[in-house]
């Protein structure tokens, strides 16, 4: 008896929301490798340079907003479901939810493709950030409002339960999962608002025609307050999943409930207003606020700190109670043979170091140097690329047991999958940092100018390709791997008995902790007041002199 | 609540680590004459009639001092002026101050090996200062894509020395 037994109506709403997030997985991933092939001209014969803006675009969309969102969807769909021991009040409710993210998505998906597709009379090579006045087809920018607002229903379900259970549980503590699920949709309601806003009120009408011209900063700015936020929306449930299981699949368990709580506060306060360090080079953005947007980011690695101790002395508590001993050597008595474990445990070391590079866009005259290129692409295939993702796909090996009723496929596949991405994403992003460094720009189908000669720190720019491509290819085929493991035991997966599914007590628990933690108006009334603190003047700035002025006109793409 | 020692030290270094990366910051900023775009004023403008401003209608080097020059340049689809058709030439060792802006989309402005760095937006101009220490060929990289031929969009910038600097090429106003 797992979870498929006792929850069937959420195991189906879960599943249903990891098909569309590994389509979606699939999709994005192929685009991935022809731009590791592309950009560094080992093989430029699946498109031209032009239409590789639009797998660029797909790329993007398909990866960082539909595979991680619906990913997390489900993931949180089961860990409310499990905490809150209740099925979704309203199943239609729930399938309302789900329907209108995915119709969101094909629409989105739809306009993308026809970029490839001549005489569809549609495109939307706009990249992930889609700045105008650079316009997409409106089916691009309706389907991505769709996907927002279905999430945002999503969390609508899972408060609706929070408030069931509360009912019946006045007094008690709020379980760690859901209490995470809850923190992380504030921070996403809060941030998403800003895309939102940018999407609906700007550029709809805008693509539709209704107005003719658009201000290119305001939308920019609009997307930023939500941009940075939105990579904590992928990494807290990263977060959830190292907090919550991986200490259990190390052999342990948790090692602090309260901190875990804190950090979770700290996210929800500090992750949006401090949007402006994607704009540090931007023109029309006061210094104050680049200052400011610097001083709060560094703040928020605290809680990403305290994260790595409290994962990394839970792990050590797991490799002890599994016979480990010594300063180092109880890391060898840690369970490097089980796929779950590994890949959570390597995505949080390619984590820590996406932070040390993250600490150098974060710091607003050094990111000089590195703003825009290939540094930056470098840095986020470490963080939302391999912390997020890895994590997903390996929790989905220790999840479908629970889901479907049966054993995992192939499970040496399994465990060669997460080693496997480890080694292509060190041979790509190491290099794609280093190409950052010598100048090499980002987001460019054909790198090579006549005339620039980059000056390398060290390696040479041939070396650094050929780690790019052959990175890719070995990412594509870690990917290949993930998904005959998830197809086979779905498909061809045999009944399992005893799913391992339980989850222990931490060593400290929340009754140790203030119940001031658990406040939640509290704690979204600060991170309001922080949001108006930095938006306010800049906003107000922008739209005094007019909503879509000063105004350029629409450059199709 | 019960916080274990080695998580209070471990705290303890997080702080100073944080504290230690503004630092360097501050410290790039008041001693290494490191800066960003928006320290200085820049002002906005209508991108539809920008190429007929008093300014960018003629873009080029337009002579302040001795020992400050100022370069107004447009970026547009899929050339920068100056410094695709021609280069953008400007003497070493000299206070440069750029003027930029875009009539049409988002463009960047990178000069590898310069630390120059922008992003152009239609509406605002974007005004940063530089010196250029020495005589040398540099490259100037749209780094914002900016549509189909986005990967076409380069210059050159070519800094002399200031004794071999021609001002009969600079715009009088």
């Amino acid at each position: 008896m797992t979870f498929v037994n006792h929850y069937p109506k959420a195991a189906r709403i879960v599943k249903a929301n990891f098909i569309v997030a590994f389509v979606a997985l699939a999709i994005g991933g192929f685009f991935g490798l022809i731009q590791a092939l592309h950009r560094t001209d080992v093989f430029r014969g699946f498109v031209s340079s032009v239409e590789y803006y639009d797998v660029l675009t797909g790329h993007g969309v398909l990866l960082a907003l539909v595979f991680t969102t619906f990913f997390i969807t489900g993931l949180y769909q089961w860990g409310v479901t499990r905490t809150m021991e209740r099925e979704p009040e309203n199943s239609t409710f729930s399938w309302a939810w789900f329907l209108m993210m995915l119709v969101g998505t094909t629409m989105t998906a739809t306009a993308i493709l026809g970029g490839l597709v001549p005489g569809s009379g549609m495109s939307a090579a706009v990249l992930y950030t889609f700045y105008p006045p650079l316009q997409a087809h409106p089916l691009f920018y309706i389907g991505a409002a769709l996907l927002v607002v279905g999430s945002w229903l999503a969390g609508a379900d899972w408060f609706w339960t929070y408030r069931k259970w509360r009912t019946d549980n006045p007094d008690a503590r709020i379980p760690l999962q859901t209490y995470m699920v809850i923190f992380t949709w504030l921070m996403w309601y809060l941030c998403s608002l800003g895309v939102a806003l940018e999407v609906v009120v700007l550029l709809i009408p805008w693509s539709l025609g209704i107005v003719a011209k658009i201000d290119p900063l305001l939308p920019r700015t609009l997307f930023w307050y939500f941009g940075h936020a939105v990579v904590y929306f992928w990494l807290l449930p990263a977060y959830f999943v190292w907090y919550s299981i991986l200490p259990k699949l190390s052999g342990g368990r948790l090692f602090s409930d309260p901190l875990a709580r804190i950090v979770f506060i700290f996210f929800l306060l500090l992750s949006t207003p401090i949007g402006y360090h994607h704009q540090y080079a931007d023109p029309g953005i006061s210094l104050v606020y680049k200052m400011w947007a610097l001083i709060m980011t560094l703040v928020i690695l605290l809680p990403s700190l305290m994260t790595a101790f409290t994962v990394i002395s839970s792990m050590e508590h797991g490799a002890r109670q599994r016979g480990g001993s010594g300063y180092f050597a109880w890391m060898g008595a840690l369970p490097w043979g089980r796929p779950a474990f590994v890949g959570c445990a390597l995505a949080g070391i390619m984590f820590a170091a996406g932070g040390f590079s993250g600490m150098v866009n974060a710091s607003l005259n050094i990111d000089m140097l590195v703003h825009n290129t290939a540094w930056i692409p470098g840095h986020f295939h470490l963080t939302v690329g391999t912390a997020t993702a890895l994590t997903f796909m390996a929790i989905t090996y220790w999840l479908l047991p629970q889901l479907t009723g049966k054993e995992l496929k192939f499970k040496g596949l399994a465990l060669a999958q997460p080693y496997t991405w480890f080694i292509g994403m060190t041979l790509m992003s190491n290099a794609l940092h280093r190409q950052g460094l010598a100048g090499v720009p980002r987001r460019v189908s054909e790198p090579e100018y006549a005339g620039i000669n980059y000056e390398v720190p060290f390696g040479t720019m041939a070396e650094m390709n050929w780690q790019v491509a052959i990175g890719g290819i070995i990412l594509f085929v870690a990917l290949i791997f993930f998904l005959v493991v998830v197809g086979g035991t779905f498909w061809a997966g045999t009944p399992a008995t005893n799913v391992d599914d339980t989850i222990p007590p931490p060593l400290s628990g929340p009754e140790h902790s203030p119940e001031i933690l658990d406040n939640l108006k509290l704690w979204m009334g600060v991170a309001v007041v922080l949001v108006l603190i930095a938006y306010t003047l800049p906003l107000a700035e922008m739209v005094m002199d007019g909503l879509f002025s000063p105004g350029a006109f629409p450059s199709p793409v | 609540m019960h916080v274990h020692r080695f998580e209070k030290l471990w705290i303890g270094l997080s702080l100073f680590l944080i504290a230690a990366f503004i630092g360097i910051v501050l410290f790039g900023f008041t001693v290494m004459d490191l800066k960003v775009p928006g320290i200085e004023e820049g002002r906005q403008v209508d991108p539809t009639t920008v190429l007929s401003d008093e300014k960018f209608s003629k873009p080029g080097v337009r002579k302040i001092s001795d020992d400050h020059y100022e370069v107004y340049m447009i970026a547009q689809q899929f050339i920068f002026r100056p410094g695709s058709t021609q280069p953008l030439t400007i003497p070493a060792n000299t206070k440069i101050t750029f003027h930029m802006t875009a009539p049409d989309v988002m463009h960047g402005f990178e000069v590898p090996g310069s630390g120059l760095n922008a992003t152009i937006i239609p509406g605002q101009i974007a005004t940063f200062s530089t010196r250029f220490p020495e005589a040398k060929t540099y490259g100037i990289i749209c780094h914002q894509y900016c549509g189909a031929a986005h990967h076409n969009m380069q210059g050159e910038i070519e800094v002399v020395p200031p004794s071999e600097f021609d001002e009969s090429n600079l715009i009088s106003q």
